[in-house]
This record gives structure tokens, C-alpha cells and sequence, in this order.
């Protein structure tokens, strides 16, 4: 069974159409992720879903009801605000309670389920405190607390962690993920980072100009992407782009370099396309060059190192490339190395639909 | 002064400072003082050369006067008047701004209208409500005067509280919205405690209006509501002024005043909103 469904989702603001038709499933107890650059849209669907924007057509279903047109309150949902939306003249108790005592529970129920939330977040000892005495993470924690007491058929997520510094940005992370495991509850979450969809998401749905580009789970995303967007959206570094043509077995690159390509590709011989490389899949030459890799001499033009990695950008086929190698794996720019790239991983795009071909 | 160090011209600064202060004082609160004093004294006292700074002791034969002849009934009336029409102006003024921030009722325009309202001399348009009144039956009765000031107090409640509703993050209502309140419930629970101090602050000078007007209340009202201010006003004869009189008044009639002010005053303070959002 589908906890949310949405067909034909249509949002104008005036002249700007910033949801273009949009078809969503997402079944019960999945964790799905929105994800796409800013002005993609994706909040804009979420705030539909949460009946905070009207739709200007299409349909919305939540746990097989119709609520394209209910009100917020009739959506039986909970939802997570990017500014953690806490009353700054109620105490943490009864920030997370609020939601209870608007929907007219026992006040002992109230307090026996505000407890239990607060406990699973670690906020048990801040029940009395108000929200200007807490951290920023605290104060998401209520947030998320304030969400989860109630027994909703969908949990919305608007980008939560997103005014949180990196190192508490993990720990949330990992938070909301383990609450998902013990919850089980379908969670709707909305993200311009896609470390944080491709950590979470049982499925991403990644968003382009109001539009679904792909949808699948992260590793299928990551894997097999449909289109050069997709490939570049997902992974850190980004994709590698570099132009090509294709040849009988293999591609040319501008510089003339000549790469065999072992995978299957519809592009034709002489075709102009555009060769994708992931920087983890290239690696220093090894003792031999394993199958179905090719190996090139490459220039170091710049090292920056992530601790147990290191990122190398150097010139290939008339542009520049960056490779994900090992820490130790090179010294400074200006070294000439010799790089394997794995081509059975290499995607080849047709430049003008720009699709994966 | 340049001779000195500079620890010490800090010092003959700072005691400069606080002279002028004190200076200051005295000469904006002696009147209140001389008022407040003068209705302790004795017809004797009031008239006496040289003045008498202090009296030798706090006789209340002038408030005394005031509640056994019924004019003290007049603050009374005053209070009432007052009070009625801040309770009224407040409730419609909040409800009208809340429409005109988040639904945008009537466009900026209607906004600039109904601050419009406000610019109009009240002496402008004293006499067709008159005659108005007249017509409705509505002169000498609390009914008329408390339209008439909750109609005058009303565009600057809008006014006011449509820019305290404007600071409240739209985030506080969304979420309340989604928890499951009305948007009567998100008024009630989430926007009123979220405006409170400017909603104080705007009640006090509401109420300070209709407590100080003078025109409305002499034109319409004959024996009925008299107004203090009104009251005030029969101490003036032609041969001699009643100054214990108006004194005692006057001091009656900036007690409530000053309670409303002094209650209200923490609220006067903003920062109560702090930690809402971010932080």
C-alpha cells in the first residue's frame, strides 16, 4: 500500500510554474528523498503535500484519502521545519506537546507520549528549558520531537538540517536515520544535498526545473544514471565531463588520446558524445592494467588532500579531470603520473538530449 | 581641562552629565509634583506667598468633596469609556491586521487607507457625528462614545499590529497549521502570545487616547458619561478657578493611567520572540 500518492501535480506562483506535472508514489514505511538544485521545485511539492500551498492541478492522496483539497489539519501529517519553527513562549515539554493538546489528547496521554519522544531524542533532562536556552542541534532535536509524538500517516522533512554546522549536520543525519529504523514510518524529506539523500533515502527522487528527472535508490541513481544531470548531480567530486567521439571499440578524446570502451553504448562510430568518468573510478597505475581499463600519463595540476583520500585535478583530453586517489598515492603538482581508468564504469551521453547512451 | 589626566576628565564629565539630568528632572516633574500637592492643601495654602513647597500635613477634604458631590463618578465614566473601547478596537484591530498580513485582504492598498482614517482632525468631522447622534438617540449614552472611539482607535491598532504580526515567522503558524489548529486556533494560540508585548504596548496608548479626549466627550455627552476630562473643565469659572478642585481631579484622573502604564510596562519591552527561529 502507497502512503502518498500524487498524479498530475501542477504549481504556478503567477507566471512562474515551479511544479510541472509531477507523478509520485511513495509506499508505506519508505524513506523517501527530494532532492534537486534550488528552484528545482522540491519544496514547493513538499508544502503541497503539507496543503501549505494550493495546487494548481492534479491530485494528492494521503494513506488512499483524496486531500488535494483539505486543510493541513485534516492531512494526517507532521512535518519538520528548516527553522525548527519551536514557540520561543513555550518550554520544550510543551513545544512537543503542542500538537497533542490542538488535537484534544488526555493529558496523560500528552504527557506519558511527550516523555517517550523526548527520551528517544536525548532531550528527556530539557523538558523544562525554553527553546532560546538550547543549542542549535537541541532545538532541532525538539523539532523533530515535536514531529514524531504524533501518530501521523506521513512525516514531512523541509531541508532540517540544513542551518546546522557540518559536524552536528552528521550526527543528525544519523539520528533521523536510526528514528526511521525504529519508527518505521514513512518519511517524506527534502534536501539540496545529496550526501544527505544518498545517506537516507531508501528512494531519491531527484528534481530538475519542476520536473522528475529519476527516481530509484541511491545506488541505482549513483550506477545507472539516466542523464548527464543525474550523473553529475549525485557524487563528490562530481563527474567528470570530458568531450569525445566515438570510434569502433572506443572513444576519442579531444587531445587524440584514444580510450577502448568494453561497455555496451548506442552511440554510433564518429558520433560527437560526452564521456563521463567518476573520479572514484579512476586509480594510480597499477602492475599491470587490469581488464577492461586504460591506462594514461597524466600531469598533476593540483593536490588537495581529504585526509585518507586525495583529490588530484590534472589535464586529459583538453580539459580538466579530477581523480579520487589514495592518500599516499602522490606528492605535489607538476609529477608526472600514470592513472588507470576504469572504462566499464564510463557512461557515454548523447550531448544534445543529453541522456546516458 | 587638558591638563588633567585622563581618568580624571572622565570623572568631571560624568559628574557634568548627571547634573543635567538632575536638572531635567526637576523641571518636568515639578509640575506634576506642584499638581499633585496642590490637591493636599488647604484653600489657605494654595493662595499662600511665598509658596508652600511641601504642606504640613496631607488633608483629603478636596478628594472628599469630589466622590460626595458624584464628580469623581466621572473618571469613573471615564474608565469605562476607555476600557470598552481598547477591549473592542483591539479584538476587531488584531483579526483586521492578521486578514491584511497573511491574506493580503484588499491589497496594499486597503492598508494605506485605513491609516488614512487616522490623518482626519477629529474637529472635522465632530459636528455631522452630532448630529448623527442625535438622530440615532446615541448623545450622553456609553454606547455612542464607545463606537465612536473604538472607530477612531481602530486604524491605529491595524496599523501597529499589522507590523508586529509582519515579524512573526510564517514557519510558527505553517507548523501549527499542520499539528492541527484552525486558523483561528493559530490566532489565538500561536500569533496573539507571539505579539504579545506589541499587543500591551499598542492597548496602552489606545487606552491613552480615549482616556485623554476632550472633544468628543464634550460634544456628546451632557450629564450622563461625563467625561473627567470634561468634569475638569467646569472648574475654570469666570471669576475664580476651583485650582484644589482641579487638582484632585486631575490627580484621580492619572491614577488609572499610570497603572495601566506601570503594569504593562515589561511587556513595553520587546525580546520575547528571541530563539524562535534560528538564533
Amino acid at each position: 500500500m502507497s502512503d502518498l500518492k500524487i498524479s498530475g501535480l501542477h504549481k504556478h506562483y503567477g507566471a512562474f510554474h515551479a511544479v510541472k506535472g509531477i507523478d509520485l508514489e511513495v509506499p508505506s514505511g519508505e524513506f523517501t528523498v527530494l532532492v534537486g538544485p534550488s528552484g528545482c521545485g522540491k519544496s514547493t511539492l513538499l508544502r503541497c503535500i503539507a496543503g501549505l500551498e494550493e495546487t494548481s492541478a492534479g491530485k494528492i492522496e494521503i494513506g488512499g484519502k483524496d486531500v488535494t483539497y483539505a486543510r493541513p489539519r485534516d492531512r494526517d501529517i507532521a512535518m519538520v521545519f528548516q527553522n525548527y519553527a519551536l514557540y520561543p513562549y513555550l518550554n520544550v515539554k510543551d513545544n512537543i506537546a503542542f500538537g497533542l493538546r490542538a488535537r484534544k489528547f488526555a493529558e496523560a496521554e500528552v504527557e506519558k507520549r511527550a516523555g517517550r519522544a523526548a527520551d528517544m531524542l536525548g532531550i528527556g533532562a530539557l523538558l523544562q528549558r525554553f527553546p532560546r536556552e538550547l543549542s542549535g542541534g537541541q532545538r532541532q532535536r525538539v523539532a523533530i520531537g515535536r514531529a514524531i509524538v504524533r501518530d501521523a500517516i506521513l512525516y514531512l522533512f523541509d531541508e532540517p538540517l540544513s542551518n546546522l554546522d557540518a559536524q552536528l549536520r552528521d550526527d543528525m543525519r544519523v539520528e533521523i536515520k536510526r528514528l526511521h529504523q525504529e519508527l518505521g514510518r514513512t518519511m517524506v524529506y527534502v534536501t539540496h544535498d545529496q550526501i544527505e539523500a544518498m545517506t537516507l533515502a531508501d528512494r531519491i527522487v531527484l528534481l530538475r526545473d519542476g520536473l522528475i528527472e529519476q527516481q530509484g535508490s541511491p545506488l541505482d541513481l549513483f550506477e545507472r544514471p539516466a542523464t548527464k544531470f543525474v550523473a553529475g548531480f549525485l557524487g563528490s567530486p562530481k563527474m567528470n565531463f570530458l568531450a569525445a567521439v566515438m570510434t569502433d571499440g572506443g572513444v576519442k578524446l579531444g587531445d587524440g588520446t584514444a580510450l577502448s570502451l568494453p561497455g555496451k553504448s548506442a552511440a554510433k562510430s564518429g558520433q560527437a558524445v560526452i564521456l563521463g568518468i567518476r573520479p572514484q573510478h579512476i586509480a594510480i597505475a597499477g602492475k599491470s592494467v587490469a581488464k577492461g581499463h586504460e591506462r594514461v600519463a597524466v600531469i598533476i595540476e593540483l593536490v588537495q588532500p581529504t585526509g585518507s583520500r586525495v583529490q588530484v585535478t590534472m589535464p586529459l583530453g583538453g580539459t580538466s579531470i579530477v581523480a579520487e586517489l589514495g592518500a599516499h598515492d602522490v606528492s605535489k603538482p607538476g609529477e608526472k603520473i600514470h592513472i588507470d581508468i576504469d572504462m566499464k564504469r564510463a557512461v557515454v551521453i548523447d550531448p544534445q538530449s543529453e541522456k546516458i547512451i | 581641562m587638558s591638563t588633567l589626566p585622563f581618568h580624571r576628565r572622565k570623572d568631571v564629565r560624568l559628574s557634568l552629565r548627571y547634573l543635567i539630568a538632575a536638572l531635567l528632572v526637576v523641571i518636568f516633574v515639578f509640575p506634576v509634583y506642584w499638581l499633585f500637592i496642590i490637591s493636599f492643601k488647604t484653600p489657605d495654602e494654595i493662595f499662600a506667598f511665598p509658596p508652600v513647597w511641601y504642606p504640613k500635613s496631607l488633608q483629603l477634604a478636596n478628594y472628599k468633596v469630589l466622590f460626595k458631590d458624584g464628580d469623581a463618578e466621572t473618571v469613573w465614566n471615564s474608565l469605562i469609556l476607555a476600557s470598552a473601547s481598547t477591549f473592542i478596537a483591539m479584538i476587531l484591530g488584531t483579526i483586521a491586521a492578521y486578514s491584511l498580513v497573511r491574506f493580503k485582504t484588499g491589497g496594499e492598498n486597503l492598508s494605506v487607507w485605513i491609516i488614512s482614517q487616522r490623518m482626519m482632525p477629529p474637529v472635522a468631522i465632530v459636528f455631522p457625528i452630532f448630529l448623527l447622534y442625535v438622530w440615532l438617540g446615541w448623545v450622553d449614552t456609553y454606547v455612542g462614545l464607545i463606537i465612536l472611539y473604538t472607530a477612531f482607535s481602530l486604524p491605529y491598532v491595524i496599523w501597529m499590529m499589522r507590523g508586529y504580526i509582519e515579524d512573526i515567522p510564517l514557519e510558527l503558524e505553517e507548523s501549527a497549521l499542520v499539528d492541527g489548529c484552525t486558523r483561528w486556533e493559530v490566532l489565538w494560540k500561536v500569533v496573539l502570545p507571539m505579539a504579545r508585548s506589541g499587543l500591551f504596548a499598542t492597548a496602552v496608548f489606545t487606552f491613552v487616547f480615549a482616556w485623554n479626549d476632550f472633544l468628543f466627550a464634550l460634544v456628546l455627552t451632557r450629564t450622563e458619561v461625563t467625561t473627567y476630562t470634561v468634569q475638569v473643565t467646569h472648574y475654570f469659572g469666570g471669576q475664580s478657578n476651583f485650582w484644589a478642585k482641579i487638582a484632585a481631579m486631575s490627580v484621580l484622573g492619572t491614577i488609572p493611567v499610570f497603572i495601566a502604564v506601570a503594569t504593562m510596562q515589561r511587556y513595553l519591552v520587546r525580546g520575547i520572540s528571541m530563539g524562535a527561529v534560528k538564533g
